[in-house]
């Protein structure tokens, strides 16, 4: 077995790859991705922790099961918002939506 | 009722009428419609105005003002003859027996100023003048005056100026003369600037304003003090209450000025009033204004010279006269060659201007200067009889002086009628400008002025000739000078116009002193015969007046022979006087003219003999049998006080016989000098010859004296009042203002410049920047979210670093 | 540290969601960022498997590569955004910073002085795990996880029904 940093390595460089993607992708879609990338470091580290940590109970496991399905409906309806978005203004750049620019 | 009935009440009357009519014809009757300037009703009147419209009174106007006018003054006549017939009737009238009445007027502190009316004597026989006079120049101004666009303006002033002579005839004191003689002067004014659009009429009307404002001054300063001294300016109280206490009081108060020099109260007082007189009267000094009055209307040189204005100062001198006599130590007694300050000033000023405007008058051309010299010469005569006591003779030949003077000025204003109407005649039928012939030596430019106002004013009164382009006729007669008023361009008017050439000889013969026929003889005889009374006891100023009024008498004869000879005898001298007439006896206008010439004829005439002395031989056991009529009527006028008592000399056949010589005298050589051999066209004037060109031109051009006064007067005032103007007026004034206005303006700029640096720059300037800090700040507002969220992970690391810091995992060794 | 056949599978598997991850980042072509997120996830369910959660690698496959990437193929479709991008990142300098320094912190912060220097956490701590079974039991226990259990379902069903209501074509009808 690896040390559990190795898996927190890789969980964080994971999550700032999702950042960064999150942060400077041109396309909303593209963003949405990069947040899924993000909620899987996450969950990666979810899981690392409780099999290291505490891994005769079943917390760990159950919650790493609901970040899924709660990941699982944001995208969904991110998606939707977005194709929505796109049918209004046939553009899912985000930096084009800053219609509450002050 | 019993109020128009008393002849105590009536004299309120008289002046009213007129007074009146001024008011209702200027308030109600002066209409006038305005026609372009060009035609034919203005009569191409100066200037002409372009074609402007001006204002001409309507036929309707002219009716009414006329009708208001006339009955005004014979309504007064009506009044005032009524009351002099009752006061003659009286026997006891002037001794104890006057009408008066008097009324409460101001208060003046405790006193009451009273104003009355008064008719004694003195006023009775000048009531019965004046009002006759005057209404002969109304009915002759209707038809004078018929063509000017003014007329009921006319009417109206000398309504005026006749309600002012009669309000100072009527008047029981100082006060209330003085104020009918001041609205004379203004009505002098007025009216002889009646013309005012021409140049030397309104300024001929300043100067007999100014000239006489000057004396009335004088005057006023002597009724201030007479004021001052008796504490009343009513004639009977000051002459003859309590036996005349006042004037004891008079006589004997040092003046306050000049006290030293023997100057009583009196004597101050009887100067200043003779100054007055002075100008009024146009004695020298202050004779300049009246040859200029020639400028107005003949009607009112009529009135001005005749009847009222320079009568009025004669009148006031013997209303005061026994203040110029004096009482006490320094008393006068004339007869007796003793004479007060007053009384010797009225002398030497008299007889010196009798003599010296009748040499003038000699040299005179313009038909009208002739009478005006000889006006100031006959009231040289009358103020002259006045300084050495003759007062009843100074009345008596004022009132006939009244008459045959009018009748002169009337008559020449027909003369003048006539020659433009034969000047009209030559330019209508066409023979062009062609009065050059005629002009004469004499024609000058200095009385071009009268010949184009003279034009225009009649050129319309000739009935049956059609209508012409006036305008551009009298466009024409700028440049033609021909003289309607020059003797010289007369001649042969005899037997054009026979009644006023009758008339003119009636009153010249009256006013050279024809013998025993023309009341003029008996007036200026009696002044001769009070003369030459003091002239044989010897005394000085009697002996002058006696010498200097003979020769000015012979003068007046032989100048007024030159006037007749050139003006009716003899061939006409030019092509004008040729076709002179005033349109034949059936023009209903030369009819109103010529009706008064015949009235004034028969009082030139016949006034006289009323005044015939009773010692002369025949003449006067027929005429004044009981003492002559008007002698005894006047002297009640003044009660006696002894030293003035006018005596009733022996007859004496020498001024009688100097009279008849002097005045048959100058006849005769006018006669010769000009009738016999009259003056054909272009000859000059033989008096030229006889005197010496260079005295002539000093007489015609009056001794320079005009000159003089304008030196001495009129360019220093007029260089005060331009230096005023200049460097007071615009250097000070203005300055001060424009100073003010800068001062204000920069005022103004500087809390402009304050508000834009205080109000933009501070109070707009802090908005301003919160604007721009805000506009700063809102960039980090765009809008998008990525950029937000960028925003939040940086802070969140930094977070994140200070708190890994802060726990000591950065710090702590791996 | 031995190097065992768990270690290399680690590493294998770390790799392959790294450069699935740096792929989805950096594509042109968003239908092939799909492919690349497909096969990031897949590391990640082999990392699962590595951590004794075989559960969740299965779910992490069905759910997540099968459906979610799937959906995002999807979108990726209705938004046109297959072409070629023309510009993928706006300032990327500053992003690129960040994210680094993110993980810089992440590391040097948190992990490194927590978890390196801890010789602990160098092995699991026991073999006994949690298996499936007691996952289920844990969904049906009312103890445990049977509420969130049910929410979760609310939640999903809410997601379901609030997605095609953003995401339908509105003409005038309700």
């Amino acid at each position: 077995m690896v040390p559990l940093w190795f898996y927190l390595i890789v969980a964080a460089a994971l999550f700032s790859m999702g950042t960064f993607g999150v942060l400077s992708r041109r396309n909303g879609v593209a963003v949405l991705m990069s947040v899924e990338l993000m909620l899987n470091a996450v969950n990666i580290n979810l899981v690392a922790f409780w099999r290291y940590l505490t891994p005769e109970k079943i917390n760990g496991m159950a919650f790493a099961a609901f970040v899924f399905v709660v990941a699982a409906a944001e995208a969904a309806v991110g998606l939707a918002i977005i194709i929505s978005v796109y049918r209004n203004r046939h553009s899912v750049i985000p930096e084009e939506a800053d219609t509450l620019r002050g | 009722m019993q109020f128009f009935t008393d002849p105590n009440f009536q004299p309120w009357l008289i002046p009213l009428g007129p007074l009146l009519a001024f008011i209702i014809i200027t308030l109600a009757t002066n209409r006038a419609k305005l026609a372009p300037s060009g035609d034919m009703v203005y009569g191409g009147f100066r200037p002409p105005y372009g074609n402007m419209p001006v204002p001409v009174a309507t036929p309707w106007s002219r009716f009414l003002s006329i009708s208001v006018g006339l009955g005004g003054i014979i309504m007064s006549l009506l009044v005032s003859w009524s009351v002099v017939f009752r006061a003659i009737g009286d026997h006891d009238f002037g001794t104890s027996v006057v009408f008066g009445n008097s009324t409460d007027w101001l208060a003046n502190g405790t006193q009451m100023l009273r104003v009355g009316v008064l008719v004694d004597p003195l006023n009775a026989v000048m009531l019965f003048m004046v009002p006759i006079v005057v209404l002969c120049i109304f009915i002759y101004s209707i038809g004078y005056m018929a063509n000017d666009p003014r007329q009921s303006r006319f009417f109206a002033l000398i309504s005026l100026f006749a309600g002012a002579m009669l309000t100072l005839c009527v008047s029981d004191n100082l006060l209330f003369l003085f104020v009918g003689w001041e609205v004379m002067g203004l009505c002098s004014y007025l009216l002889i600037g009646f013309w005012f659009e021409k140049e030397s009429a309104y300024k001929a009307a300043i100067k007999a304003f100014t000239t006489t404002r000057v004396a009335d001054v004088i005057m006023l300063l002597g009724i201030v003090y007479l004021y001052h001294i008796t504490g009343t300016l009513n004639f009977r109280e000051i002459m003859y209450a309590n036996n005349g206490a006042l004037l004891e009081v008079l006589g004997n108060t040092p003046a306050i000025l000049f006290g030293s020099f023997g100057f009583s109260a009196a004597s101050l007082i009887g100067v200043f009033l003779i100054i007055g007189t002075i100008g009024k009267s146009a004695q020298f000094p202050l004779h300049v204004w009246l040859p200029d009055a020639m400028q107005g209307p003949t009607p009112v040189s009529a009135m001005i010279h005749a009847a009222a204005m320079v009568s009025a100062g004669i009148y006031a001198i013997i209303r005061m006269y026994p203040v110029f006599v004096g009482a006490g130590a320094f008393a006068a007694d004339p007869h007796h060659g003793l004479f007060t300050q007053p009384l010797m000033l009225m002398a030497l000023v008299g007889a010196f201007t009798a003599l010296f405007a009748a040499t003038m008058a000699v040299a005179q051309n313009d038909v009208k200067a002739v009478l005006a010299y000889s006006t100031i010469s006959q009231l040289g005569f009358m103020m002259a009889a006045l300084g050495i006591g003759a007062y009843v003779a100074a009345t008596f030949h004022l009132i006939t002086h009244a008459f045959f003077k009018a009748l002169l000025f009337l008559s020449s204003g027909s003369v003048i009628h006539a020659m433009e109407h034969g000047e009209h005649h030559v330019h209508e039928h066409g023979h062009g400008h062609d009065g050059g012939g005629g002009h004469g030596t004499a024609a000058a430019a200095t009385v071009h002025e009268h010949g184009a106002q003279d034009h225009s004013e009649t050129h319309d009164a000739h009935a049956g000739h059609d209508a012409h382009g006036h305008g551009e006729e009298h466009a024409a007669h700028d440049e033609h000078a021909f003289d309607p008023q020059d003797m010289m361009n007369m001649g042969g008017l005899r037997n054009k116009i026979p009644v006023t050439f009758y008339a003119f000889m009636i009153g010249g013969f009256s006013l050279a002193g024809f013998p025993l026929i023309t009341a003029g003889f008996w007036s200026k005889d009696e002044i001769l015969a009070d003369a030459w009374l003091g002239a044989t006891e010897g005394f000085g100023p009697h002996a002058f007046v006696f010498v200097m009024l003979a020769v000015a008498a012979f003068l007046t004869a032989f100048y007024t022979m030159r006037q007749l000879c050139l003006t009716f005898f003899g061939e006409a001298r030019t092509e004008e006087a040729a076709h002179a007439g005033l349109g034949g006896p059936n023009n209903i206008i030369s009819q109103t003219m010529q009706l008064p010439l015949i009235i004034l004829s028969f009082f030139a005439i016949f006034a006289g003999f009323v005044g015939v002395p009773k010692d002369f031989p025949i003449l006067g056991s027929i005429f004044s049998s009981g003492g002559s009529f008007f002698f005894h009527l006047v002297e009640r006028s003044v009660v006696p006080l002894g030293n003035i008592a006018p005596q009733h000399p022996a007859f004496n056949i020498f001024p009688v016989l100097v009279s008849f010589a002097v005045a048959l005298g100058g006849l005769y050589l006018g006669w010769v000098m000009y009738g016999r051999k009259p003056l054909k066209a272009g000859e000059p004037d033989p008096l030229i010859d006889i005197l010496g060109s260079s005295l002539h031109t000093t007489l015609k051009n009056r001794y320079y004296m005009d000159d003089l006064y304008t030196m001495l007067f009129v360019k220093p005032s007029q260089a005060i009042a331009n230096f005023i103007n200049v460097f007071i007026d615009k250097g000070l004034i203005d300055s001060i203002l424009h100073g003010i206005a800068r001062l204000a303006v920069w005022i103004g700029d500087f809390i402009k410049v304050l508000n834009l640096w205080l109000i933009y720059g501070v109070g707009d300037g802090i908005p301003r920047g919160i604007y721009r800090a805000g506009g700063w700040l809102r960039r980090t507002q765009s809008g998008r979210i990525q950029q937000y969220l960028l925003a939040v992970l940086i802070v969140a690391v930094l977070i994140g670093l200070v708190l890994a810091v802060t726990s000591g995992a950065l710090a702590a060794p791996r | 540290m031995e190097i065992t056949i768990i270690t290399i599978a680690f590493i294998v598997f770390s790799l392959i969601s790294l450069v699935g991850a740096y792929g989805v980042v950096t594509c042109h072509n968003l239908f092939r960022g799909t492919i690349w997120l497909m096969v990031s996830l897949f590391g990640a369910a082999g990392m699962f498997v590595l951590l004794s959660a075989p559960f969740l690698a299965a779910v992490q496959v069905l759910v997540y590569i099968g459906a979610i990437a799937i959906l995002f193929t999807f979108a990726v479709m209705l938004t046109r955004s297959v072409s070629n991008l023309k510009t993928r990142f706006n300032r990327l300098n500053i992003n690129i910073a960040a994210a680094v320094a993110l993980f810089a912190l992440l590391v040097v912060g948190i992990i490194a002085p927590v978890f390196i220097s801890n010789p602990n956490l160098q092995q699991p701590i026991s073999t006994v795990t949690r298996t499936t079974i007691d996952l289920g039991e844990s969904f049906g226990s009312g103890n445990s996880f049977a509420l969130p259990f049910e929410v979760a379902s609310l939640l999903l069903t809410a997601t379901m029904i609030g997605a095609i209501v953003i995401a339908r074509e509105t003409d005038d009808e309700v």
